[in-house]
């Protein structure tokens, strides 16, 4: 049976930008292999800016291809196709004491997705991005068919399909490692840092380490408390009498019911609520018991949050800089985004360890510093530069999965291994037959 | 009142009197603890969510359908989920020699047979043919098919005089509409067939079932214009596996496709033959 097409107006996250798309939906996973080479996948959407958009084309919903293909009770191995969620990892697997090995900000992505985005979590200076503990991957390409990937197997075209923004095929299957937890519950401690500096020496202090690091940044404070932050510790509780903790739920506590007025995060509300949170979180000194949800997930809590934004929408801009120019890079960037009076919401500022082995996965040694700014036309827009500015001055990158904007001139100065990307690109799809937005942006199909 | 030892000759008005006569017995559905059931068509995503819904609760499966590959898929994924015990294999509603010996195989595999959901069915390329080959395909395939399959089904069930059988149908077969009148006609001689099989059925103790879905979030309705209504097809699944156990005999899923499907074949047939539906 030929799949149905649904024509309509299609978005990431960051509801930024919205284009014209043929989505379709195959419940068989047979269907995969009958699909012409020029669709694009896609899982739940939470890319921020383009990445799994095709202005004009067609994209592949993979959500119904969500079947748990085998899971190795001892090992801890999960084979599945690429669309179940993370969610439903960890609500199946948790109750019986294994946990995804990384885990980013939200948990509504699919497996496919955490691949080609090669996501990373509060974890990634100790375990690494998401793709290090993939042991292998079923790949649909459009030139050389179905083909097993891994780090040993078609190990070229594995690093090319992490982090690769779906550039390279379809991924059908995925074995995955999970890890062993023992218990349901964080032990977490906050530590409020009054400026950049101290945040910035929490970050990096061996003594304050912990598995799970993160600081939340008050953007919008000025001069001397200029990155007021605080710094968030947790690791997993081993002990096995603890009281019994909520598994993470697979669907939103409240829904978001509708798009707010756009001007509704302004510079006046956020700072309203930055400061009760700072003092709120910052007084929690000692550690404390938290079940799994708030810690890793506290957006996910809210549905459809992304409308609070209105709609317009908001870009989400994630940068890395090395250790040695980060901490004038952050400054500066929240110099500017002070400045301009832009009020970003969430602001994260994390420690990232070494790079992994993906061509165009995005993190690399360093700190990362995500904003979610309202968009507002040409000022987002100019202001989004400004910030490029800075991170290609400071030797840095912008995290390609969450941006919108960035221009095909930066992309290529802040992804050097580019070239490695297009001899695999060459090999599985010389014909370039698979594009996204995001590819066309950025021109990737000129060379580098 | 009437109690069971009182002889209708002693009331002669009593004959008279407009009620529905009396169940001799009440039929009970499928127990609810580990029956183990058959679907039939197991790779609708509809199948998904009755398979999701029966193995949560403990019943052994056997899940048959054309595509075997599909179906072991469905299987492994219910078996890590759940624990579940599933059994898969191949199956055509087309192949109508094949049935007899298709369903003692599954006897044999799950021990015994207590339920048997059929979601076999097909639009064909256009569901509203004149073409003659292509109407039987579509007749076969929702028709002739599943009447062959439950038929031996129901034998099974009267002769162990217990057992829950469910027909997919659709509100596509509760009036002949331009659009879809040759799937709709063969959707609704399941209907009739199954009220006969639940008629035939009731005092040997079988349940019978006639489940009609309204427009649910599959392949047959994505993306198309002018859909309402819809359900998705886990919910309809987990539906089908409350209507096994007990509950209405006729079940229009999402409920709401009752009423309208009450409007719609009351329109008069001189006002419906000019209407675009």
């Amino acid at each position: 049976m030929v799949l149905p097409v649904r024509e309509c107006e299609l978005s990431g996250w960051g509801r930024y930008p919205v284009q014209p798309c043929g989505v379709l939906r195959p419940d068989r996973y047979g269907d995969l292999g009958r699909l012409t080479p020029d669709i694009l996948p896609r899982g739940l959407g939470r890319s921020y800016g383009d990445s799994s958009l095709n202005q004009g084309g067609r994209v592949v919903e993979m959500t119904r291809l969500n079947r748990i293909l085998s899971f190795d009770e001892t090992l801890g191995i999960l084979v599945a196709e690429a669309g179940l969620s993370l969610a439903e990892i960890a609500e199946i697997f948790l109750p019986r004491g294994w946990f995804l090995p990384v885990t980013p900000g939200t948990k509504f992505v699919t497996l496919g997705g955490a691949i080609a985005s090669d996501v990373h979590g509060k974890n990634h200076h100790g375990e690494g991005s998401f793709s290090a503990h993939v042991l292998w991957i079923e790949l649909f390409t459009p030139a050389l068919g179905r083909l097993t990937c891994s780090p040993e197997e078609n190990s070229e075209i594995f690093w090319a399909t992490a982090g690769g923004q779906g550039l390279t095929g379809i991924i059908g299957t995925v074995a995955l490692q999970l890890k062993p937890v023992s218990s349901l519950w964080m032990e977490v401690s906050h530590h409020p840092a009054t400026e950049l500096e101290s945040a910035f020496r929490l970050l990096s202090d061996p003594d304050a380490d912990a598995p799970y690091t993160v600081a939340w940044i008050d953007c919008l404070a000025k001069g001397k408390d200029l990155g007021r932050s605080i710094f968030m510790a947790g690791h997993h509780r081993t002990e096995k009498n603890l009281p019994k903790a909520k598994a993470p739920r697979s669907k939103p506590l409240i829904q978001a019911p509708f798009d707010f007025p756009s001007g509704c995060l302004n510079a006046l509300t956020v700072r309203a609520f930055n400061g009760v949170y700072y003092r709120l979180n910052g007084r929690k000194r000692f550690p404390f018991l938290s079940p799994m949800d708030p810690f890793f997930y506290p957006l996910d809590m809210v549905g459809h949050w992304n409308r609070i934004y209105g709609r317009r929408g908001f870009v989400q801009y994630q940068s890395v800089l090395p250790p040695d120019t980060a901490f004038e890079g952050v400054k500066a960037q929240l110099e500017e985004i002070s400045n301009a009076g832009a009020a970003s919401f969430l602001a994260v500022l994390k420690r990232l360890g070494a790079a992994g082995p993906g061509h165009l996965s995005f993190p690399t040694e360093g700190y990362t510093l995500a904003l979610d700014l309202p968009f507002r036309g040409s000022e987002t827009v100019a202001l989004l530069a400004r910030l490029d500015t800075i991170v290609l001055k400071g030797g840095g990158r912008v995290n390609l999965c969450k941006d919108a904007l960035l221009a095909p001139e930066s992309f290529r100065a802040m992804y050097p291994r580019f070239e490695e990307w297009l001899a695999v690109k060459a090999q599985v799809d010389p014909e370039w037959k698979l594009q996204s937005s995001l590819s066309r942006r950025l021109r990737m199909k000129e060379g580098a | 009142m009437m109690g069971p030892d009182m002889n209708e000759g002693d009331r002669p008005l009593a004959k008279l009197a407009l009620r529905p006569p009396r169940a001799p017995h009440a039929v009970s559905g499928l127990s609810p603890s580990n029956a183990p059931v058959l679907i039939l068509g197991a790779t609708s995503p509809m199948a998904r969510g009755l398979a999701t819904a029966l193995a949560e609760s403990g019943h052994s499966l056997y899940l048959a359908s054309r595509d075997v590959e599909e179906c072991a898929r469905l299987a492994s994924d219910l078996r890590v989920r759940f624990g579940a015990t599933v059994f898969h294999g191949h199956f055509d509603a087309e192949d109508l020699e094949s049935h007899l010996p298709f369903l003692g195989t599954v006897v044999e595999t799950l021990g015994s047979l207590e339920g048997v959901v059929s979601l076999v069915g097909t639009m064909g390329t256009d569901p509203a043919t004149l073409d003659s080959q292509a109407a039987e395909r579509i007749i076969r395939g929702n028709y002739l098919g599943v009447v062959s399959i439950l038929g031996a089904c129901a034998k099974h069930f009267e002769s162990q005089r217990r057992g829950a059988i469910l027909g997919v149908t659709s509100v596509a077969g509760d009036r002949g509409r331009q659009s879809n009148f040759v799937y709709g006609s063969a959707k609704g001689a399941l209907s009739l067939w199954l009220s006969g099989l639940r008629n035939l059925m009731h005092p040997k103790g079988v349940r019978v079932v006639t489940f009609k879905p309204g427009f649910v979030d599959t392949a047959m309705t994505y993306g198309k214009p002018g859909i309402f209504c819809v359900a998705s097809p886990m919910d309809t699944g987990r539906a089908m596996g409350k209507a096994l156990v007990g509950g209405p005999d006729i079940v229009y899923y999402p409920r709401m496709w009752r009423l309208i499907m009450a409007i719609i074949q009351h329109i008069p047939e001189r006002v419906f033959k000019g209407m675009k539906l």
